[in-house]
């Protein structure tokens, strides 16, 4: 055989997937993270109301997807190092350091590893910051960012619809829409859409059900 | 000169070059043709339940292309004459194969212009012998079916059939996701014959209606819009409801819900 040849088995036997679609998109006031509730073993729906939305500090939050134990076991390592972080510094680690810790994690394990992460938060310094780690443990800073299956299917859509600096609410309504059209197409994305904001004031979660979000 | 068998009739080699042997095996390969190997676009699964003055069947609209919810149009639910209903599971393309089977029969029903007389106990056994055959030429139709309807003695017929030709019948039957999240659901209220004499026909179309949200709930390759089919033995038809969607269902506590262990935010 020529060159090298690597099998990359996705899910080990019985492993449980985060189907997923999630985006994380920066406005005027922060951020706003969101994301659907759906955790599947194929086609069975392990889990319809899955929080795929995780605090790794203050206002610092991920978007996880992937294997659901690769995202959960590499989120709760970075919460422990950024709060040890906090008590050695005595000051909250910026959305940056989160990142910089989940791509060097996500980097070095990558053979292990099967998690598509999007960092986002808001700090006093940057402002609103959004970094996507994907698959391998490459590091993206980016205005706004989707991943997950249900993703491909709203490229077109995010493409032409995202703007710099809309405000709170026309941010909620676009990741709405955008996440209702991902869900609609994707088999292994569905549930209720999840929604952190993440401004200078604080954490807001938010929840839209099905009759709410089908015809945004 | 060259008396051989393969050379009768044949030009010289400096003609057309040595015999391409290959030709002649074309259709003698020693291998089965294969045709469907895999599913592409499928349908999920169908269910149906007896109840005490017929058949409620139920199938959703939806054809996935692997986990692409591709089409949500999709009819399932394939009335036959006006006695019979038969609900398709699997490839799309079979489906659509298997009502030009039925139009078929359906149409050589007609000949001789005698009164129609096609029966779920034709259509199936007929559904089954393809089904079969075509399994043993190693091509089958990939494809999982209920026949339902009522027999020349207005008897009820519930039977399921294959791509292995594989056939059965009882008082309910799933194919797909329904086989194991449906079943045992239908199976609380109509555990044998007798039970099903005593489901009323609101009772039945309540199960398969609430069968219907659970499998949205738990199959990642449904929709929540879906078909019904009543099959009445007092009223001697068959009624098709269509673009019905899961009501009542559960979600607001989903907003209780954060993290996945230690309590967070």
């Amino acid at each position: 055989m020529n060159g090298i040849n690597v099998d990359i088995n996705h899910l080990k036997k019985g492993e449980v997937n985060l189907g997923t679609s999630i985006m994380a998109v920066k406005f005027d006031g922060g951020v706003i993270l969101g994301a659907d509730s759906r955790t599947t073993t194929g086609a069975y729906i392990a889990n319809r109301v899955t929080d795929k939305l995780t605090q790794v500090h203050g206002t610092v939050w991920c978007c996880r997807s992937g294997s659901a134990a690769d995202t959960q076991a590499v989120a709760d390592i970075v919460k422990y190092h950024l709060e040890l972080y906090e008590a050695q510094h005595g000051a909250p680690p910026t959305t940056k350091i989160a990142a910089s810790l989940f791509q060097e994690l996500c980097y070095n394990n990558k053979d292990a590893l099967t998690a598509g992460i999007i960092c986002a938060g808001y700090d006093d310094k940057e402002k609103g910051a959004i970094y996507s780690i994907p698959i391998g443990g490459s590091i993206h800073k980016q205005e706004y960012a989707i991943a997950g299956s249900g993703s491909t299917f709203i490229y077109g859509y995010c493409n032409k619809n995202f703007k710099s600096n809309m405000t709170r609410d026309e941010t909620v309504e676009f990741i709405k829409t955008s996440l209702s059209q991902a869900i609609k197409w994707d088999g292994s994305s569905g549930g209720v859409i999840r929604m952190v904001v993440l401004t200078a004031s604080g954490v807001e979660r938010l929840v839209f059900y099905p009759e709410d979000y089908v015809n945004a | 000169m060259n008396h051989g068998p393969y050379d009768w009739g044949r030009p010289s080699d400096d003609t057309y070059g040595a015999y391409n042997h290959q030709i002649a095996a074309a259709n003698n390969s020693q291998f089965p043709k294969m045709n469907t190997q895999q599913p592409i676009v499928t349908g999920t699964s169908v269910i149906a339940v007896k109840y005490q003055d017929g058949i409620v069947l139920a199938a959703d609209n939806l054809g996935s292309y692997g986990s692409l919810a591709r089409f949500s149009d999709i009819e399932r639910l394939l009335p036959v004459g006006d006695s019979t209903i038969v609900g398709i599971s699997g490839d799309i393309s079979d489906l659509q194969q298997i009502e030009r089977i039925l139009d078929d029969l359906q149409v050589q029903d007609s000949y001789d212009m005698e009164k129609p007389n096609l029966k779920p106990e034709h259509v199936h056994e007929y559904l089954s012998r393809v089904f079969y055959n075509r399994r043993s030429k190693m091509d089958p139709l990939w494809n999982s079916t209920i026949v339902a309807g009522l027999s020349s003695t207005n008897e009820l017929v519930l039977k399921y059939a294959d791509l292995l030709g594989v056939t059965y019948s009882s008082p309910a039957i799933a194919t797909g996701f329904g086989a194991h999240l449906a079943i045992p659901l239908l199976r609380r209220k109509v555990e044998t014959e007798e039970d099903a004499s005593k489901l009323t026909e609101e009772e039945a179309v309540e199960l398969v209606r609430n069968c219907m949200k659970v499998l949205f709930y738990r199959d990642a390759r449904s929709i929540d819009k879906y078909s019904l089919a009543v099959i009445s033995q007092s009223r001697k038809k068959i009624d098709i409801h269509k673009g019905l969607r899961c009501e009542d269902m559960k979600w607001e506590f989903a907003k209780h819900i954060r993290g996945y262990g230690a309590p967070q935010l």
